[in-house]
């Protein structure tokens, strides 16, 4: 075992040799795409107050993909499908005044449930299938990326990078004033329907690398730390993409070196350090001054 | 999901009694009900602050990260009861205690922080999960619930817990209800508005780690949203309401578990889908009425 040799050792005594495992070349490389289309996206969620959305987007990607896989048809159809189908139909509740929290709520909790039911339908039929499948829908398999997966998610997150960086400045004059923006004929209600387009595609992108459980991390996660971080939108931005590619690798480093952690567990164990250190840099810079 | 493996393939017929006596010929199944029914009882009353608080998702954060604490104390060899209460409950207070602390933008600091601490939950669920190993099977009960295998101690942990949260809850229940009605005027009044928002979300996360254990980590959220919301669909006077939410919490959950018992396929689901069947119905039985009315007016 090449792995088990390299990992053995020492920490990093099998980092020169990392990229002459197809695996990991994969993984670094949708990984890093997966990573900087969350960060980005994410920056614009946390600033509209858009978090349960993602929440919410997550529990439809783990339905999504064992409705596929139930069928008997491909798990990337099933995941893109529900995800920007779901993330639409929200938008367009959104629109005809805030969708409540309760509705969200009841609505994705019963598509969890139908998740369930696809689960033990998945596993319990004859087609020889494990229990593994909805385990690794759930906390992702980064590491078990085929190379059409990788490509596919590669040229879909860079597509996504692509959108929110021509998208960028008008979304953002609408996410902080929508009423003076749409008064400069700003299209907010249409930025509101791509915006959530590109979130719904970026989680079923990242079910594939952290899980549908976890997505919301890296969503979420890099985006809080980045706005905690700087108040100048742009330049939060592009640190939240960082901190998301940051905790991408650090986080596959350290899977790689120490093999029974799981991947998912170890990029959001960074994230969620990082988080922290820029909670605890930030109250010891302004000791309360704001709060006055 | 293997009920009909223990039960041998129980029948449905057309004879009620005759299924319900059938229902309740094996204990375990007793005790499912007993738990089923507490759970119920507290879920329904917490979920109706919950959502009356529009906190609901700190709500959903409290109920995954059970299922990191129930993995934990698999791991480490104590009851997964035990590692339920723990694990919601410090949330609790986590959640409880950060927000505030951000200053004038709280309210998204404060989705982005329960975020983080949900999926950081998680992601120490999907952890000690992999370190404790050929767990996989468990995993999907811990997930998704299974009724099966609850024992007549658990039953009477969830008794005591439910109980307590219940007087707490009645003890604190009128001002909490101010203070969730109208903050400000409720501090000017000299109600303690933060002490009782830390300990209704404590509360919350004993509901929480109590529906857990039937429902799954993930479907716990369905107890604690879906009676709330339906009811609060149905009447605005707040006394009818919390009872009606109680009400369809037992309805959802006794259904949920006769169903299950004579089908292969999970118990979260049924009870899922229930719960949303009565609120979609609520919705639509709201709509249909409020046209009748204007039709006629």
């Amino acid at each position: 075992m090449n792995l088990v040799s390299l990992a053995l050792t020492g920490p990093f005594g099998g980092l020169v040799h990392i990229f002459d495992q197809p695996f990991l070349r994969y993984a670094f490389i949708a990984g890093t795409a997966i990573a900087a289309a969350a960060g980005l996206v994410g920056y614009f969620v946390v600033l509209r107050s858009q978090v349960f959305t993602g929440d919410a987007l997550s529990h439809v990607a783990f339905t999504g993909a064992l409705a596929a896989l139930a069928a008997g048809a491909d798990l990337l159809i099933g995941l893109y499908g529900a995800c920007v189908v779901v993330a639409l139909a929200m938008a367009a509740l959104g629109t005809k005044g805030q969708a409540d929290d309760a509705v969200i709520g009841s609505v994705f909790a019963w598509i969890l449930g139908l998740g369930a039911l696809f689960l033990s339908i998945y596993t319990t039929s004859a087609t020889g299938a494990n229990g593994t499948s909805g385990v690794n829908v759930l906390f992702g398999t980064i590491f078990g990326l085929s190379a059409r997966q990788a490509v596919t998610d590669t040229a879909v997150c860079a597509g996504v990078f692509l959108a929110i960086v021509v998208i960028g400045r008008p979304l953002l004059f609408a996410s902080v004033d929508a009423a003076v923006a749409s008064a400069r004929r700003v299209p907010v209600r249409a930025l509101g329907f791509v915006f959530l387009g590109l979130v719904g595609v970026t989680a079923a992108a990242a079910t594939q690398a952290v899980g549908a459980l976890l997505l919301l991390g890296l969503i979420a996660t890099p985006a809080g730390a980045a706005q905690r971080l700087t108040a100048r939108p742009f330049l939060g931005l592009w640190l939240s993409a960082g901190i998301a590619i940051g905790s991408m690798w650090a986080g596959l480093l350290i899977a790689y070196s120490a093999p029974r952690l799981p991947p998912s567990f170890a990029i959001l164990g960074v994230a969620t350090l990082i988080y922290l250190m820029a909670f605890a840099l930030t109250n010891v810079a302004k000791p309360r001054t704001a709060a006055s | 999901m293997v009920t009909g493996l223990i039960a041998g393939q129980p029948g449905l017929t057309w004879n009620i009694a005759d299924d319900i006596r059938q229902l309740l010929l094996y204990p375990f199944m007793v005790n499912a009900f007993r738990a089923g029914t507490i759970v119920a009882v507290a879920a329904g009353a917490l979920g109706w602050y919950m959502v009356l608080r529009r906190q609901t998702f700190a709500g959903h954060t409290l109920a995954i990260v059970s299922f990191p604490g129930a993995a934990g104390a698999i791991l480490i060899g104590v009851s997964a009861t035990v590692g339920y209460f723990v694990a919601a409950i410090t949330a609790a207070i986590v959640i409880a205690a950060v927000p505030r602390s951000l200053g004038g933008r709280a309210r998204s600091g404060e989705s982005a922080v329960i975020g983080t601490v949900q999926a950081f939950a998680l992601a120490c669920g999907a952890l000690f999960v992999s370190l404790y190993g050929g767990f996989l099977n468990g995993l999907t009960d811990l997930l998704f619930g299974s009724f099966l295998g609850i024992s007549s101690s658990q039953v009477l942990t969830l008794l005591v817990v439910a109980a307590l949260a219940l007087a707490v809850l009645a003890f604190i229940g009128r001002p909490l209800f101010f203070a969730t009605v109208d903050p400000d005027v409720a501090a000017a009044r000299g109600v303690p508005v933060r002490l009782l928002g830390t300990i209704f979300l404590i509360l919350l996360g004993c509901a929480a780690a109590e529906v857990g254990q039937i429902t799954g980590a993930l479907l716990v959220f369905a107890l604690l949203v879906m009676p709330a919301a339906t009811a609060q669909q149905l009447t605005t006077r707040p006394r009818a309401s919390f009872v009606l939410t109680i009400a369809l919490g037992l309805a959802i959950v006794w259904l949920g578990l006769a169903v299950a018992y004579f089908s292969v396929y999970p118990v979260g689901f049924y009870i899922t889908t229930f719960g949303f069947g009565g609120y979609v119905l609520a919705t639509a039985g709201r709509t249909a009425a409020g046209r009748l009315r204007r039709a006629l007016a």
